[in-house]
Order: C-alpha cells, then structure tokens, then sequence
C-alpha cells in the first residue's frame, strides 16, 4: 500500500491504494448525489404511505388513498360504460331498418364496426373482409348461412363447428382418406364440378369422365350442395357453381378438400363480444357486403 | 495453447474432455428419441474434438517454468475472439429480425426461420455470447492485473471459456430446432442449465481463489463488480430454472413456478439478468479499462462504494416494475416502482463517476476513438438508466408497457451502454494481451466508433417515435367510448420506424465486423517483446511463488 499524494490537476488526495497504475481520488460524495438520494428516498417514502406497499404476515400497508388496481379498474370500466350506454342501448333495442335509419348511429356503427372487425375478424377474413385460402370473403352476395341481418348475427353467435352448444355444424367429409370415392371417382367428380362452374359449363375432360362425376356427384354430393350443386344454406355448404372458391377451385385443391374433407371453424363470439357488439359487426358486415354489391 | 499446460495438467484436461464426451454419449442416447439428442452429440462431438487436440500435443515439451511466473493471456484472447465471433453473429440474427418485422412474409415456411425462433438467438447470442464472453475474458484480464497475480490454476479457466460458448451453442442451436423453456433470456433447457450451472460455480471459485493470491490489501472496485455479477447471476439462474423435466430423455421442462409466482420470479430474474449481467459485470469493465485509458485517478473511491452498494441492494427489489397493471398485486408493484426510483442516483453516481474521471483526459477523449466509446458508453448508461426509472413509474408505464419504448430503452443500454464500454475495452485490452505497441488502424476504431453511434441514435429514435405513437394509438378514444384505432391500425404505423429500426441496426452490425477485423488484423501485427503496460505478478509471501510452484 503507497501513501496517498496529492493529484495535482484536482488538488484532490488518493487514497493511497494502487492496482497496476491505478488509483482513486478520495473525493467525498458531492452534496448533489446526496441531496438527490435523500429526495428519491423521501419520495418512496410517501408512496408507500399513500398507496398499496409493504407486507406483513397476513396482509399488507393499504395506504392513505386506500387505492387498489383493481377498484381502479372497475371505476374506469364503469366511468367508460357511461360514456358508451346511449348508444349500446340503442342498438341493443332498436331493429336492424331503425338502426340503418338512424345517420348518428350508423356514424357509430361504421366507426366502430371497423374497428371491431379489425381486431376479431379481420385476422382470417382479411382488413378488407375478402377472406383467403381457407376463409370465407364477405364482400360478395354468397353466404354460406345465409346473409339476411338475423342470420349472420346468429352465426357470430354461435359460430361454426367452435365446440358451443349450439354451434352450426359443417362437415365436408373425407371421401378420399376415408375410403368412400376412388382416385377415379374423385377426379371425375372434381372435373364435373369445374364444369358446374365455368361460364360454358365444358373442361377439358371427356364427355366419359364427366357423366362418371355427374353419377357420383349424383349419389355422394347432392345431400348438401343441392341436386343443381347451389349449396344449401341450412347445412352451411357453399354453392359450387359461382366463381368463388373458399380452399381454391383448381382441379388439385378440388381433389384435397375431396380427399381429405374440410370442416372450417369460425369461434363463437356470443362469451368475448356484447349484444350491442356483435349487432354493431352485423351491421358492419352487411354494409361491407352491400356496398361491394353496389 | 496446448503447449503452455504442463504434463499434469494436459492429463487432468484429457480426463475433463473425456467426462465431457461421456456426458454428451449418455445424453445423446437417453434422448435418442427427442431433440435432445441432437445437444447430446453436440457435447460428444465437442468433447471428442478437444481430446483429440489434446492427444495431439500430449508429447510437446513442457512450458518454461518461467512463464509461470508470468500472467496467463491465453484464456483470455479466446475469449475476446470467441466475443466478437458471437458479436458478429448475434448481430446478423438482430438486423434479419429487424427485417422480418418490416416483411414478415420472410420466413420461407421454416419453421426456425420464424421470428420466435430466430430472435432468442439474438438476445442469447448478443447477451450471453458476446456480453459474457467480453465479460470473462475480461474478467479473466482485470482479476490478474489488479490482483498483480497469476490465475489460480491453468485449467479452470478453460474449463469457463469452453464450457460457456458450449452453453451458448446449445441455447442457439436449441431455439432454432424449437427448444425452449419459454421464459425471457432463460430459454435453454434444464440440461443446459444444470452444465451452465457447473461452469459457473467453476467461473466463481477460479475468480475468488485468483483475488486470494493478491498482494494489495484492498480488492479494487472493478472485482467487487465482477463478482457481485457472477454470484448473482449464479443465484438468479438456479432459482428461475428450477424445473422437473418429463424424463431424462426429453427436453421439455416444467417451471416448477406457476402463474403469477412464476411470473415474479422470471421478472425478478429478468431484470436482475439487466442488473447483474449488463450493468455490474460491465461497470467493472468501465473501472478498470476507462482509467487506465484515460490515464487518470478514479475521480471518487467513496462514490464508487456507495453506488456499488446502492445498485446491488436496491435492484434486487426492482424486478416487478416490469408487471404493472397484470394479476402481480398492488404492493408488490409500488415496491418495485419505488425501489426502480431510488435505483436511479446510484447509477447516476456511476455515470458520474465514470464521466468526472475523465476531467483532464478530455482532449484524449477527443482524439482516441477508444476513450471515446468509453465516454459515450458512460453517457448512454446515465440516459437509459433514467429512462429506465422514469418507465418503472405505473403511469408511465401505462404508456409505455407492450410498446417498441421498451425495446428502444433496451437497446439505448446494449448498444450505447454494453456494447460501446465492451468495444472500448476491446480495443484497449487487444494490443496489450497480444502484445502489440497498438491497434492495427486507429482509422477504423474512428469508423466504428460512429457507425456504432449514428446506428444507435438511429435505432433509439425509430424506436421512440414508434413506441410513443403505439402507445398513444391504443388508448386513443372516440368522443362515444369507442376505440379510435384498431390495433391492425397501429401495427400499419409501424413500419417507417421499423425500417429505421433495421438500417440503425445494419449500421451497429457493420461496426462490429470493422472491429472483428481490426482485431484479426492487430493479432497480426509484429509482436513487441519489450513493452508492456502492466506491472508484473508479484511473487507471494508466506507461499512458494507461481514460478517456484511450476518448477517443482
């Protein structure tokens, strides 16, 4: 241990310790850090006085204010209910025609729909409710359950295939995996459903393979989609002669839904959404629907 | 390297690689059926390939007993190398998820490409790889100098250095097959964890059996750092990773921790992770390199003591300001507000301390890049240690939780505070371990220096700018109680910033491949064989000096 000098562009002394050329000024702690120590300090100490702090053995310092999270959270939930009641009163209340009379609800209703859809649909539907691989578009004037106000609200609702009690239930079975349709039959069948849908009602394929699927679409698919192959809304099977196709329309995809069935779920919003909520998303939807139909 | 151990000591490594084979065999063939014997053969293969580096040398000549009497740097250059290897790495993954932010379409299906899996390989690699790294050779280097001893032992040292980056390669190797303990930067699974746990307790015993062999009766402020951060990191790391794994055989664990216990613990963990491993460990490097560089005293003993008692007792207390407003109960979030306050004069003090040491080395800074990144470091630490009290307050908080403002405010400490005191420690403590008069380019150390600095403020700012408005758009309302915005619309308003975001950080990254190869090109440089900046090892009293005990 050297003595402690004295540094002469401080005019500080060194404590007199050394580790390989280094050394420390001996400089006491400047007032400021103590004077801001002592303030941060004080500062706690009023916190915990005033709020929720310290426990003990069985509970814990409540604090003057007496204050809570979760009381707080109640009171803003309650303050921000008043703000929404008028609204959400109406719109609970009022018909679907009275609701698309009303301009300021309907402000609401577009306003706060977009929201709504964006933050709960839009992650399967598309921001833009056109759907993709696998979901359904909304924008369009086919419904798989139909498109009337009452009928979409029933299905957000319940949902499709969610597991709820009264869920709408839709199973396009598995022909291929399940042994029902050979690989033939399954491809006649694609073929003659392709045919359903193009404009000239002709494929490729040759007039063979077509009555082969027509015989099969016959026996296997007219239960559902309907002997002219429109679907059925009561059973939630999409009409197979528009230009729109939910898992592609292309004879491969085709095959797969055909081979190893399909059986989409939409979740059911009746637990996370209110009334008021789910009628504001109707609502939405069908101007969404209306407007692309326009 | 091999050529330094003496016959003894190359039969006690040979017999650690070979435990370290067995080890990785075993956990290979009761994970046969799991991922986890993939890291068992990653062990076995690691452990066979050091063998056989061994075997190879067996027969070289002993070292010369006068070496012993001399400090043992060669730990320590792996270390340093095996850092910026690490650097360089966990840089790049950083900036590509940087980037599949702004196109997250880029993920070719793969499932390890996805950004979950990509970017705790980015953390761990830059945190544990790059930061711990730095920290041990480092370590290693500031132990002995200010001890003016040498190691304790030869072999130990290889022993954390190896088995460290053996850690690291597992954790990233893991995480990209899809293992993961799902807790923030305490991913690696309980096997991991348990052969980290060894290491450390290694790292632990080497440092305080290297600080006994001290002459100086004081233990230099740097030591009482670095050790605060491997006995805490020590315990932090045991306590969050106590878990029952489903068989010996599997890789999955459970936390043995559940809802909101668990959550706390992983907090306290997590910011104390913050605390212990970026902020001590670190502080340590700034104590010892900032000096020396600069030439100057310390500007206060009694500052750095008090700061020093100040940040190891009051973060502790500072882990549950990171779950405000969840199902943590509301004392246990004023506690870790008040304390997260209290928190912030002693880094201040820190900061201080550091930027006050520097009063009559200022021209110095001006002109060495080196001193400089020391200086910006010590700056960064003092901004984002008020930024971190600041947000700790709940309704800060409030704006602040769930936003990029937590990764900007990450990111102003690792890139302006850890990586910038480590890259001037870098460049200080490389021509010295190598011997070298002085870096290859001072050129570039100046290039890097700015690189690092614009990158940073780059980053900082987008990540601010970005933060704020999330925050502010989330809890925006319509006159009728409505949301104004939905949150698809705040993830839209992200992407200028994101883009920033990535550029900043392709900026830091290309400053830390200017560093690599400055690095590579000062190894070599031609050696000086009479210079040298430290004081030598001072033989002991009361027991056989290190040369003497090499020579019997």
């Amino acid at each position: 241990m050297s003595k402690p000098v004295r540094d002469p562009y401080t005019g500080r002394m060194t404590t007199g310790h050394e580790w390989n050329g280094i050394i420390e000024l001996n400089t006491p702690v400047p007032k400021l850090v103590l004077l801001f120590l002592a303030l941060t300090f004080l500062s706690s100490v009023i916190i915990w006085l005033l709020a929720p702090a310290w426990p003990g053995l069985n509970s814990y310092t409540k604090g003057i204010l007496g204050i809570d999270q979760r009381t707080t959270l109640e009171h803003s939930l309650e303050k921000s209910a008043i703000k929404t009641a008028q609204w959400r009163t109406d719109i609970e209340t009022l018909s679907f025609e009275d609701i698309s009379r009303n301009s300021a609800l309907l402000a609401t209703v577009r306003d706060h729909g977009e929201r709504l859809f964006e933050d709960n649909c839009a992650m399967c539907h598309g921001p833009d409710g056109k759907g993709g691989d696998g979901y359904p578009n909304l924008v369009d004037d086919q419904w798989l359950w139909g498109g009337d106000p009452e009928t979409i609200m029933e299905t957000l609702r319940v949902g499709v295939n969610s597991g709820h009690d009264e869920a709408r239930i839709s199973q396009m079975m598995a022909y291929g995996r399940d042994g029902i349709l050979t690989l033939e039959q399954r491809r006649a069948v694609a073929a003659f459903v392709i045919s359903l849908s193009s404009s000239d009602h002709t494929t490729p394929e040759d007039a063979e393979t077509l009555s082969l699927g027509a015989e099969v679409f016959e026996q296997q698919c007219v239960s559902c989609h309907g002997p002219d192959g429109r679907g059925m809304q009561s059973v939630g099977a999409p009409n197979l002669t528009d230009d729109f196709w939910i898992y592609g329309g292309d004879i491969t995809s085709i095959d797969n839904t055909l081979r190893d069935g399909r059986q989409g779920v939409m979740p059911n919003w009746d637990e996370r959404l209110s009334l008021a909520d789910r009628k504001v998303l109707t609502l939405y939807i069908d101007d969404l629907a209306q407007g692309a139909s326009q | 390297m091999i050529s330094q151990l003496t016959k003894t000591e190359r039969e006690t490594a040979l017999f650690l690689t070979a435990l370290l084979t067995l080890s990785g065999l075993t956990l290979g063939l009761l994970g046969r059926n799991d991922l986890l014997g993939y890291h068992g053969a990653l062990l076995a293969v690691a452990g066979m390939s050091l063998t056989f580096l061994l075997i190879k040398d067996y027969y070289k000549p002993e070292p010369d007993p006068d070496n012993r009497a001399k400090y043992y740097d060669d730990p320590i250059k792996v270390g340093l190398v095996l850092a910026l290897v690490w650097a360089v790495i966990g840089m790049i993954v950083g900036d590509w998820v940087a980037w599949l932010l702004v196109f997250p379409e880029a993920t070719f299906d793969a499932g390890w490409a996805s950004f979950g899996r990509l970017r705790p390989v980015h953390t761990s690699g830059v945190i544990f790889g790059f930061g711990g790294n730095a920290l041990i050779a480092t370590s290693f280097h500031v132990m002995q100098r200010t001890s003016r001893a040498r190691l304790a032992d030869n072999i130990s040292p290889w022993v954390v250095v190896v088995g460290f980056n053996l850690f690291c390669l597992m954790a990233a190797t893991g995480y990209l097959m899809g293992i993961t303990a799902s807790k923030e930067y305490a991913e690696p699974e309980w096997y991991a964890d348990i052969f980290l746990t060894i290491i450390w307790v290694v790292y632990l015993v080497l440092y305080l059996r290297t600080l006994a062999r001290r002459e100086e009766p004081h233990i230099y402020v740097a030591n009482w750092y670095y050790l605060s951060f491997v006995i805490v990191v020590a315990m932090l790391h045991i306590l969050n990773n106590l878990a029952i794994p489903i068989s010996l055989g599997h890789a999955k664990s459970y936390s043995l921790f559940s809802g909101v216990q668990d959550a706390m613990i992983q907090w306290w963990y997590g910011h104390n992770a913050v605390a212990f491993f970026l902020t001590t460990g670190f502080l340590g490097m700034m104590y010892y390199y900032l000096p020396k560089r600069a030439g100057r005293p310390i500007f206060s003993y009694r500052l750095s003591i008090i700061s020093f008692w100040g940040i190891v007792f009051l973060y502790m207390w500072a882990g549950s300001h990171h779950l405000h407003y969840t199902a943590l109960p509301h004392w246990v979030q004023t506690l870790g507000m008040t304390f997260s306050i209290m928190l912030l004069v002693p880094s201040w003090a820190s900061a201080g301390n550091a930027l006050l040491t520097l009063n009559g080395a200022w021209g110095k800074v001006r002109d060495d890049a080196t001193l400089r990144f020391m200086m910006v470091a010590a700056v960064f630490y003092g901004l984002s240690t008020f930024e971190g009290s600041f947000m700790a307050i709940r309704p800060v908080n409030s704006l602040s939780h769930y936003t990029d403002w937590t990764v900007g405010h990450v990111h102003s400490g690792a890139l302006g505070w850890v990586a910038m005191i480590t890259f001037g420690s870098i460049y200080t403590l490389t021509p010295w371990i190598w011997r070298k008069e002085r870096m290859y380019s001072n050129k570039l150390i100046e290039l890097h220096f700015w690189l690092a600095l614009v990158g940073t403020m780059i980053y900082v700012f987008a990540m601010w700018n970005s933060g704020i408005i999330q925050g502010l758009m989330w809890r925006a309302y319509n006159t009728d109680g409505t949301l104004a915005y939905s949150f698809i619309d705040s993830v839209a308003a992200m992407k200028p910033y994101y883009v920033a975001r990535a550029i900043g950080g392709l900026m830091f990254l290309a400053g830390a491949i200017v560093c690599a190869y400055n690095v590579w090109k000062t190894a070599k440089l031609p050696t000086v064989t009479e210079y040298t900046p430290d004081k030598p090892p001072l033989p002991a009293r009361g027991r056989p000096s290190a040369a003497a005990q090499a020579a019997e």
